[in-house]
């Protein structure tokens, strides 16, 4: 042990002093699973939505539903849940990084049902992949991304990330996958690799977005700039 | 100089730190406003105890050290203002010896201080007051010092290497070496230009204009022992700019 002495510059004095004289009473963030919750709550909010759109325009829905749609839907629904609550997590500066595998399980079972869907279409020569619905679930996902991404941005910037990529990556993930799963209520679609292609497509875009624009909007302005 | 604080070792309470051997140990030196408990602490460790107790004490001293902080930090986040300097003037030496920890060297070290504190005051909402406040701060002097090594690894790569002795021993009368050593000179103020406030004020009155420390300390209105480090940090950074090269003698 070795001691030093304790003296302060005077710059880090004049900076404890402006920053003690800055001091408004701050409102502490709900724990982690808290906010994942209430995160949750505001994807039930637009499945509501989605719900209302779908009842007004008096769509049924696909007559026929594939057998991997269902099971997918869910492990996409769970690895949004697990990847913006391992979001919530890593935001915090004294979280273990190891948070970030929390979606990851799900997130494999999504693919492999996926994948297993594909195969099967492939084999069935009644599911036909055509080119329109490709567009469609893309620009579904992307619409519905984006305001799950804005959410999910304005909740994790308060807690002012250290970590910004991993924590953008895992929002994106975690808007993706919800995107992906309330598509099941507004838009049929089953296994076909097109489809398959147009999810993975869709996760790998908005995760991507999060990671470069996210990252930078998690740093909110500063008034204190370290001096000389 | 007196020194009230005792480093304390021990692991810390940051899960990644398990994950690698430069977080295995970190010290801290505790600061001015818990000196009472540290007073007592020579007592509590005596020669006669055994290694296991003296752990124990520490423990059990940096535990106390820590809930006080705890308290204080909660008590800042309701708008304590003597709580929250309380907080932010303890939190120096924990950041310091973090920092060294990290590998930030003695130039950077206040640096690393002054982004922990601006970091901390912009994330004090997310602190929890039910977990260790100090491995909270642990975990946010770790990433800014990171941040800030990085950065400065990044500057040190992106900027071009000239000796700063170009300028002083350059032939004279030569053209060739007229122009090299006038391009210097440019990139020399260029250099200058771009040092932070204090520094470049540091250069300018003191090596520049060759005013005496007094002088220039009525002149900018900061202390001598703050001129002197400015000025000690402005010729390394320059150093660093143009060269790295060592320019014996030439600044008081």
């Amino acid at each position: 042990m070795t001691g030093e002495p304790i003296s302060e510059s005077s710059d880090i004095s004049r900076l404890i002093g402006d920053l003690s004289a800055d001091l408004k009473p701050v409102r502490r963030l709900a724990p982690p699973w808290l906010r994942a919750v209430y995160w949750l709550v505001a994807v039930l909010g637009l499945a509501l939505v989605l719900i209302a759109i779908r009842i007004v325009f008096n769509w049924n829905g696909a007559a026929e539903v594939d057998p991997y749609v269902i099971p997918g839907a869910l492990a996409s629904g769970i690895t949004a849940f697990l990847a913006a609550f391992a979001a919530f997590e890593l935001s915090l500066p004294d979280r273990s990084s190891a948070w970030a595998l929390l979606p990851l399980p799900a997130f494999a079972v999504w693919v492999a049902i996926n994948g297993l869907g594909c195969v099967a279409s492939l084999a069935n020569p009644a599911v036909q992949s055509d080119v329109p619905q490709f567009f469609t679930c893309l620009a579904i996902i992307f619409a519905l991304s984006i305001p799950l991404s804005a959410a999910t941005i304005m909740m994790v910037r308060r807690a002012r990330p250290l970590r910004p990529l991993p924590v953008a990556i895992l929002g994106g993930l975690a808007a993706s996958a919800a995107g992906a799963t309330l598509l099941l209520l507004v838009h049929p679609h089953d296994s076909a690799v097109l489809d398959l292609c147009s999810h993975t497509l869709a996760v790998l875009v908005v995760v991507g977005i999060n990671a470069l624009i996210g990252g930078r909007l998690f740093v909110p302005a500063n008034n204190f700039r370290r001096r000389a | 100089m007196v020194f009230f604080g005792v480093a304390v070792a021990g692991r810390g309470d940051v899960p990644e730190r398990r994950n690698s051997t430069s977080f295995q140990r970190h010290e801290w030196s505790i600061g001015s406003t818990v000196r009472m408990d540290f007073a007592r602490l020579p007592a509590m460790v005596h020669r006669s105890m055994a290694p296991s107790a003296h752990s124990d004490a520490f423990a059990a001293e940096r535990a106390a050290v820590d809930r006080r902080l705890t308290a204080a930090m909660a008590a800042a986040q309701g708008g304590d203002r003597t709580a929250y300097e309380t907080v932010l003037r303890d939190c120096v030496p924990i950041v310091r010896r973090v920092a060294r920890a990290q590998g930030a060297d003695a130039n950077s070290v206040d640096d690393v201080v002054q982004d922990v504190l601006i970091t901390l005051h912009g994330a004090r909402a997310s602190y929890d007051p039910s977990r260790s406040f100090v491995a909270w701060l642990t975990a946010i002097t770790q990433r800014r010092a990171i941040d800030l090594l990085r950065k400065q690894t990044r500057r040190g790569a992106r900027e071009v290497h000239a000796p700063l002795a170009v300028e002083t021993h350059a032939g004279e009368g030569n053209p060739e070496a007229d122009a090299a050593l006038s391009s210097e000179a440019r990139r020399l103020r260029a250099a200058v230009a771009a040092l932070p406030e204090g520094q470049r004020e540091a250069v300018e009155t003191l090596a520049l204009e060759e005013n005496s420390l007094e002088d220039a300390s009525k002149r900018t209105g900061r202390t001598k022992s703050a001129l002197k480090v400015n000025l000690h940090r402005a010729i390394k950074t320059l150093r660093t700019r143009m060269g790295g090269v060592e320019a014996d003698g030439e600044v008081p």
